[in-house]
């Protein structure tokens, strides 16, 4: 079964992989966002969100982390990447081993 | 100590043993798992946090690119040249099993177009060319990114989960089933030796009753 790859965001940080033939959502409002990622988490497996937006989210988004489809990810947007895949990363490692040690002392 | 609320009997014994038995196993099969899973789980965050550095830095240039891009033809111009994308990015989705924990995969089908530019490179400026070049490049390092990132997220979250099962067994499960057989042997043998001590004083009421109808 073949599925598409769906990017949501501001205008500006979307448009882009149009061209490269991922399905494009722009959205202006954080409401807006929220409709849009509830209807496009039961047909896109794949999901990519820009980071501002899914830091506004993130309460929401919590709850498709524990199963394995959709995936959604953060990326960077137009204005580059404000840390918050980052910091995702960070809070797994603290959820799985108890304190960040393996990267501490490079960030 | 908690002693569970059971009869002191030898039937409640034998059974709270092999619950023992049991949680013992368990508890033994449930920390290997787990010395397991951060073993898995410190190779993925490390490709993971690599990974996602690397996207992060290539994706905000290919940005950055195609703002210039826009800033220097028309929007009309831009949204016209991708306004229908010659090629399609599909994929093939299933599931991967990590230590029993469902984790998703994705196959990229090969886009079939041999042209990846929509537009006529006499409308717009090089540097969509360029963005659009770098981010078609880019796509499967963002999908293995997904990959990962779910995956990483979800045995996190699974390394919880059986940190809390292996606590629950050693600090609450086995001590009271330690306690609560223990306090049934104890309690087996006080009314063993009660029981003897009573027949030795029936026997000495006997022999002195006995005694005196001799005498």
């Amino acid at each position: 079964m073949l599925n598409r790859i769906a990017v949501v965001g501001d205008k500006d940080s979307v448009l882009a992989f149009k061209a490269i033939g991922l399905d494009v959502f722009n959205v202006s409002s954080e409401t807006e966002a929220k409709d849009t990622i509830k209807n496009l988490a039961k047909d896109y497996k794949v999901i990519f969100i820009t980071d501002k937006l899914a830091q506004t989210l993130e309460h929401m988004l919590v709850k498709y982390k524990s199963r394995p489809y959709p995936v959604i990810v953060p990326i960077p947007s137009a204005e580059g990447s404000n840390g918050f895949g980052m910091q995702g990363i960070k809070r797994d490692i603290e959820k799985a081993i108890g304190s960040d040690i393996l990267f501490k002392e490079e960030d | 100590m908690a002693v569970l609320n059971v009869n002191p009997t030898r039937m409640e014994l034998r059974r709270l043993k092999a619950r023992l038995k049991t949680a013992v196993r368990g508890h033994k099969l449930l920390k290997d798992k787990s010395d397991e899973m951060i073993r898995r789980f410190l190779i993925y965050i490390k490709e993971n946090r690599s990974l996602r550095l690397e996207v992060e830095k290539e994706l905000s240039l290919a940005l950055k690119n195609f703002m210039l891009a826009r800033a220097v033809s028309s929007d009309a111009v831009i949204e016209e040249a991708i306004a229908y994308p010659s090629v399609s990015a599909e994929l093939e989705t299933s599931t991967a099993n990590v230590m029993s924990v469902n984790v998703p995969t994705f196959k990229a089908s090969e886009s079939t177009s041999k042209d990846l530019y929509p537009y006529s490179f006499a409308s717009v400026t090089s540097e969509l060319d360029f963005s659009i070049s770098t981010l078609s490049s880019l796509l499967t390092k963002m999908l293995r990114l997904a990959e990962i990132e779910k995956t990483c997220n979800m045995l996190a979250d699974e390394i919880e989960k059986n940190k809390r099962r292996v606590n629950a067994l050693e600090y609450v499960m086995i001590p009271q089933l330690e306690d609560t057989i223990k306090f049934i042997t104890m309690k087996l043998d006080e009314n063993e030796r009660s029981s003897t001590i009573r027949l030795m004083k029936v026997k000495s009421m006997i022999e002195n009753r006995d005694g005196q109808e001799t005498t």
